[in-house]
């Protein structure tokens, strides 16, 4: 019983699998990818002439290039893909679904529902009014996946992973074929709805964009609380209420948290794949199951991809551009498949 | 029921931590445990108490709703005299800690992490992580002897060492009373035993309070002061093992004929299963 003598001397702490490290590659590989966003697109500006923009000392044309057009574009992207690494982090971790994203609860669904929605029936065609329609849209939709998923779920703890899945499957299948239905009817919501559909990331109206931060940010906060939550949740729902958790309390906090940060991303750039399923995988694979450390380098991760993402776009088809989303299909598509065949997928 | 079941099989006048009172418990339509007028229990302090019975008879759904991992329909569960669904399930979870029957972890956790994830329940944003916690995980490895595996992920292990390990998360927890759902399920026969001398140990040395759902009967009536038979959702007999499992209890509720005998290695009660191709040999040579 001397128990801490039975330890072998000298052993690393288990707590450490140098987390720390990770969190800074991926913060400097986040910042490497930013400046190759701000340094890349119609014209292309040298390292040196990011940084006279940058501090206002450069050229007035590379001046409101780099500090109208690819700085907020460049945040905009940034804050996309911190919002679908880590919501596609909580909701692998909330379905215990390897293959789940965020757009399993039906957000990207309802956020283009709304969209058309608004275009078509409410003449609405500003800015603001179709990324606020798409984001209460994103809600409305996973407020309804949360509750179906409740009714079928356990009496007590409120969805189930399963029913969540089912849930969010069914109410995303309904929404998109209603979308199309309606879309068929009206040729300018079917245009707006086909640009935003593809996943966009757009110069002019990123600056205005940035207005989703705040829910973003709010998202996050929502996500660091949830971490503990979801890391005694990954033992099974028994053993999380017999350690004192509220099961349903964790779950509500998890989607909400889903629901700001994927809500914002696909209201302003449309519903963006892969990001929220690779980023957790690749954040898990450096960082083991830990969701202290595993959200915030899956939101890292995501940032990356989605500013590299794009600045391939801006690069494939010069002066013209590729939507991002079309990018991280095209990439990612194969990125995964090869990620499941080397069974890399960890059984969560 | 209200059969005496009070009295402590070892030692003396010791007080009840656990309490079951008209207990009901269900799925959907149907009552699984305490179909006629509820099911009363009591678990005294420092005794280990294992419930046996046969498939479907409701003892892990008891385990589960002693647990409070299961709302009852009627009656309640009183955990030192309190309703404890009217307690904070965190406190609940300082004093009584709980093993599911099959246990899930995520892949590439390691063993340590998951010990460490049953000091949650002492954990609060302004009380993080300490040295204290450290200590706690490293002699609950330590006494399960699986500090050797505290850096390895838990899926590298054998179903006996993991089931180790699940002990030690029960064990950082620091809980006095354990409810155990059939852990040595899966284990072969030396693993079972390896396991249950833990849960003797932990008893023994720990004054901890034990209850366990067992499918081996004479494993059961060697490790636990009471047995706890179960029968369609009530108690069909409870008390010392010798007074419970007889050749009376085995076909009441087994339905089995069985010749029980004196286990010549502890003493305790040996059920030997008779069996239909055991019956007819006996009758060819008569």
């Amino acid at each position: 019983m001397t128990a801490l003598a039975d330890r072998p001397a000298g052993t690393r702490s288990p707590r450490t699998r140098r987390p720390a490290l990770v969190v800074g590659i991926a913060v400097v590989a986040l910042l490497v990818a930013g400046v190759l966003s701000i340094m890349v697109g119609a014209a292309l500006l040298d390292p040196a002439q990011v940084w006279a923009g940058l501090t206002g000392t450069g050229t007035d044309q590379s001046v409101a290039i780099v500090r109208d057009l690819r700085v907020p574009r460049t945040l905009l992207g940034a804050l996309v893909g911190i919002a679908l690494g880590v919501a596609g982090a909580l909701m692998q971790g909330h379905t215990r679904n390897p293959l789940a994203d965020p757009g399993l609860l039906g957000v990207s669904a309802g956020a283009g529902f709304l969209l058309v929605v608004a275009i078509q029936f409410l003449g609405i065609t500003s800015l603001y009014g179709t990324v606020g329609f798409g984001f209460a849209g994103a809600a409305l939709a996973s407020a309804l996946v949360f509750g179906l998923a409740s009714l079928g779920g356990s009496r007590a703890g409120g969805p189930t992973p399963v029913t969540l899945a089912l849930a969010g499957v069914a109410v995303s299948e309904l929404l998109i074929a209603v979308t199309s239905a309606l879309v068929l009817r009206d040729t300018s919501s079917l245009d707006a709805y086909r640009f935003w559909s593809a996943g966009a990331l757009d110069d002019k109206d990123a600056a205005a964009s940035l207005q989703i931060a705040p829910f973003v940010l709010a998202g996050l906060v929502l996500a660091a609380a949830n971490a503990p939550g979801l890391d005694v949740l990954a033992l099974g729902e028994d053993t999380a209420r017999g350690l004192g958790h509220h099961v349903g309390r964790a779950r509500a906090l998890g989607i909400a948290a889903i629901t700001l940060l994927a809500g914002s991303a696909v209201a302003v750039a449309g519903p963006i794949s892969f990001v929220g399923l690779v980023a957790p995988h690749m954040a898990r694979f450096v960082t083991g199951p830990d969701h202290r450390w595993l959200l915030p380098v899956a939101g890292l991760g995501g940032a990356t991809s989605v500013l590299l993402a794009d600045v391939i776009g801006r690069l494939v088809v010069r002066p013209g551009e590729l939507q991002v989303g079309i990018v991280l299909a095209v990439v990612g598509a194969p990125f995964f498949i090869a990620l499941v065949r080397r069974r890399k997928l960890a059984r969560l | 029921m209200t059969t005496d079941l009070t009295a402590p099989a070892v030692g003396k006048a010791r007080r009840t931590r656990l309490r079951t009172e008209g207990l009901q418990v269900g799925y959907d339509d149907t009552l699984v445990v305490g179909a006629d007028g509820g099911l009363d229990l009591d678990v005294v302090e420092g005794t280990v108490t294992a419930v046996i019975g046969p498939n479907g008879c409701g003892k892990s759904t008891l385990l589960r709703a002693m647990a409070r991992l299961l709302a009852p329909r009627h009656g309640h569960v009183l955990l030192d005299g309190e309703r404890i669904d009217r307690l904070p399930s965190r406190q609940v979870a300082t004093v009584l800690g709980v093993l599911p029957q099959d246990p899930v972890a995520p892949e590439g956790l390691l063993v340590a992490d998951l010990v460490a994830r049953g000091r949650h329940p002492h954990q609060r944003w302004f009380r993080q992580w300490g040295p204290d916690d450290e200590a706690v995980v490293a002699e609950a490895l330590a006494w399960t002897g699986t500090s050797e595996f505290a850096d390895r992920p838990l899926e590298t292990l054998s179903g006996g060492q993991r089931q180790r390990v699940w002990i030690s998360m029960a064990l950082a927890q620091g809980t006095d009373v354990l409810l155990l759902d059939e852990p040595t399920t899966f284990l072969d026969l030396a693993h079972q035993v390896d396991v249950l001398d833990l849960v003797e140990r932990l008893h023994r040395e720990r004054g901890r309070t034990v209850v366990m759902v067992l499918h081996d009967l004479n494993l059961a009536a060697r490790y636990a002061d009471r047995l706890v038979a179960m029968r369609d959702g009530r108690i069909a007999g409870a008390g010392a093992p010798a007074d419970v499992l007889t050749e009376q209890t085995m076909r009441d509720v087994f339905g089995l004929e069985a010749k029980v005998v004196t286990d010549p290695v502890s003493g305790t009660p040996l059920v030997l299963p008779i069996g239909r191709r055991h019956r007819v040999r006996d009758d060819s040579n008569s």
